[in-house]
């Protein structure tokens, strides 16, 4: 178990160079640049902005650069945004934690709602509440998020005025209930699916047979038997859904203006500012990783027929 | 979660006088299924009973409603698409099928409990032995896990497997198929119950280790005095175990007798048929004799008797009347308890 962790973890190396490499040359491959961006709409001197390219390291060949900013890196330093001229680790601290919030209670939702809509159609597939489940998924898988988020602000912000339609910069948790619950829906949809098939198939195995056959009250049937064995492929769908939230939560953030790292990405993006997008796309693979090597473990835990080397 | 189950805690009276009837006695059972070709009458009017310390052997062909006859005593049929439009399932007198849920449970697991034949897939995957075997007295006695888990190893060692307080905490893939199967029994025994269903206990087994299973849980049920319901397609298995034997074809008993009348004088061209296919030593070399066909198509049962297209001995009356489970007598009308034929030529047959 200690040497399969190493290994894991040990795996992740490369996995975040190379997600860092691409983003970097992705940035790199996108027209204008931070210092242009800077300038805006204003005509400015060539020699100016060369100047400050060249202070900046910007007219070094990418693979210098890289090589900078990675070397930068291992001695914590993410770098330091063109424009405000703050530091890219102060802008992750300060919007990390609330995306993290965002992603947690969006997953939250998804756990919740998912498993218990799958468990509830599951336990009586091919009945009307099975189908009336299958078209609500349906619904929530082939509905793109953002149409759904300016339906829900529509909605519930403009039409009854439940929230406000935007999140103020403060984040408090009571606003990111309809993020969040946007922001999971479509993992709700793959859970609860996920959810309803497991445990359908696994209604008919033999052993449930025998825990009928023991004369188990039915709560311990359902509660002990019949979940132990229908979390299994729920538990390994959940820990890859953490990463997809934290990415999809780069939309929600946006439509819903969270000031998290979504809203952040996708400023950086437009005024091009590449070591902000690669900090904070790495920090998201990384999580990802981790989230994913969790489940694994605890996949193990969960089937014992799973054994790690 | 509370799994303490407070009214149950009644021991079973064992060899009681104030029921001197059957353990159970099963009348005229029928189960069908709604299936998407049609209704599959896989049940269509068993009757047997077992008596306490009595073993009964059910035989028959794959595909004959052993198995779904044991569900429906059960109550672990599959409800849809299964039902059980007639019938009686009546445990010490009282018929199982119209009692609730809860008065059903607490029979199941504590008066008749169940040997399946395929230990691996009957046995949780995720949860210990040890749990599995512990949760009998946890939720029927309201034991503490700590004693309930003494308990599981007790039994474990009941059923002989090796090193049990080591491998309590083991998960059944890591056993062999004997062990397992071992695991199985100890479960069904726990609460020492009146009657035990084993579906065909050792048909998964490697042979050498199917005697080994069999003579324990034989040695088992006399100790305990258990009815015991043996289900096998093998003739070879129930002649030493046996007490009587029903055998089964198409949903039916179509011959029940003593085990050595059985063998000596079949009254039933089907049961002689099964007699005939099993392999002897005195024959060897030669080939096997085989029944000609196929078991019959439960969608679309043979009007008649429904051995009629396999029966050497079937004559026309053979395809329009069904005959009836009747008693079977000496050829000078005198009694031979315990035993019926469902074949309009029986007498032919046992005395011919
Ligand atoms: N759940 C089910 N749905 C439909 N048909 C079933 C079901 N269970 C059993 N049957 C049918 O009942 C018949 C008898 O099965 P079974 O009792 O298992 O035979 P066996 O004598 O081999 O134990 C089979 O032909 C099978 O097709
Ligand atoms: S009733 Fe007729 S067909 Fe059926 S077993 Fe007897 S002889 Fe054969
Ligand atoms: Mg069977």
């Amino acid at each position: 178990m200690g040497r399969y962790v190493a290994r894991r973890l040990l795996q992740m190396i490369p996995v975040f160079i190379g997600s860092t490499l691409l983003v970097f040359l992705m940035m790199y491959a996108l027209p204008g640049d931070p210092v242009r961006a800077l300038a805006g709409e204003q005509a400015v001197d060539q020699a100016q902005i060369a100047q400050v390219k060249k202070d900046l390291g910007l007219d070094l060949p990418i693979w210098q650069q890289y090589w900078n900013y990675l070397a930068g890196l291992f001695q914590g330093d993410f770098g330091t945004q063109i424009a405000t001229q703050r530091p890219v680790a102060d802008v992750i601290a300060d919007a990390f934690p609330i995306t993290v919030r965002l992603t947690l209670f969006a997953f939250a939702f998804t756990v919740i709602a998912g498993i218990s809509m799958g468990v509830f159609a599951g336990l009586k597939a091919d009945t009307f509440r099975d189908r009336g489940l299958l078209v609500l998924t349906l619904l929530l898988i082939s509905v793109p998020s953002f149409v759904l988020a300016f339906l829900a602000q529509y909605f519930f912000a403009h039409e009854l005025g439940w929230v406000e339609p935007v999140v103020s910069a403060a984040a408090d948790s009571q606003e990111l209930i309809l993020p969040a619950v946007v922001l999971g829906s479509l993992s709700l949809a793959y859970v609860a699916r996920l959810t309803r098939t497991s445990v359908a198939e696994n209604l008919r195995s033999d052993y449930m047979r025998t825990a009928v056959a023991k004369g188990l009250p039915k709560r311990r049937i359902i509660g002990v038997h019949l979940m132990r064995n229908s979390m299994i492929p729920v538990v390994t769908f959940l820990g890859t859904d953490i990463g997809t939230l934290m990415g999809g939560a780069v939309v929600t953030e946006g439509i819903f203006n969270v000031q998290g790292v979504g809203y952040n990405v996708f400023q950086a993006l437009k005024s091009r500012e590449g070591s902000t997008v690669v900090g904070i796309v790495t920090l998201i693979v990384v999580v990802y990783l981790v989230s994913s090597l969790i489940v694994d473990l605890l996949y193990a835990v969960l089937d014992p027929r799973i054994r790690y080397a | 979660m509370t799994i303490i189950d407070k009214t149950a805690d009644v021991p079973a009276p064992r060899g009681s006088t104030e029921n001197s009837g059957p353990l159970l006695d099963v009348r005229d059972l029928h189960v069908e299924f709604k299936t998407r070709d049609g209704v599959v009458k896989a049940v269509n009017g068993v009757n047997y009973s077992v008596s306490a310390g009595e073993t009964l052997a059910v035989l028959g062909e794959s595909g004959s409603g052993k198995s779904v006859t044991a569900q429906a005593i059960m109550g672990i049929l599959d409800m849809p698409p299964g039902r059980i439009p007639q019938g009686e399932i009546l445990f010490r007198g009282e018929d199982m099928l119209t009692m609730g849920y809860e008065e059903r449970r607490k029979i199941r697991g504590q008066k008749i409990a169940m040997i399946f034949q395929d230990a691996l897939s009957s046995l949780n995957p995720v949860l210990t032995v040890g749990y599995q075997l512990a949760e009998m007295f946890r939720v029927h006695q309201g034991l503490s896990k700590k004693d309930a888990k003494a308990k599981a190893i007790d039994l474990m060692d009941r059923v002989r497997i090796p090193a049990a307080k080591e491998r309590v905490n083991d998960y059944p893939h890591q056993f062999s198929g004997g062990m397992r199967q071992r695991i199985m029994i100890a479960m069904a025994l726990a609460l020492e119950p009146d009657l035990i269903i084993a579906d065909e206990p050792t048909t998964a087994l490697d042979v050498t280790v199917q005697a080994q299973v069999m003579d324990l849980l034989a040695e088992l049920q006399r100790e305990y005095n258990m009815g015991l319901i043996l289900i096998t397609h093998d003739l070879g298995v129930v002649a030493d175990v046996a007490d009587k034997i029903a055998v089964m074809y198409a949903g039916r008993i179509v011959e029940t007798a003593p085990v050595h009348e059985l063998y000596k004088r079949p009254a039933h061209p089907y049961t002689r048929g099964l007699l005939d296919s099993i392999p002897r030593l005195d024959q060897k070399g030669q080939e096997l004799y085989a029944i000609k066909g196929l078991p019959p198509n439960l969608l679309k049962i043979p009007t008649g008797c429904a051995f009629n297209p396999r029966c050497p001995k079937a004559q026309d009356i053979c395809r329009t009347d069904v005959p009836p489970l009747l008693s079977v007598t000496e050829r000078d009308g005198g009694e031979l308890p315990g035993r019926h034929s469902a074949c309009h030529f029986w007498k032919e047959q046992i005395h011919g």
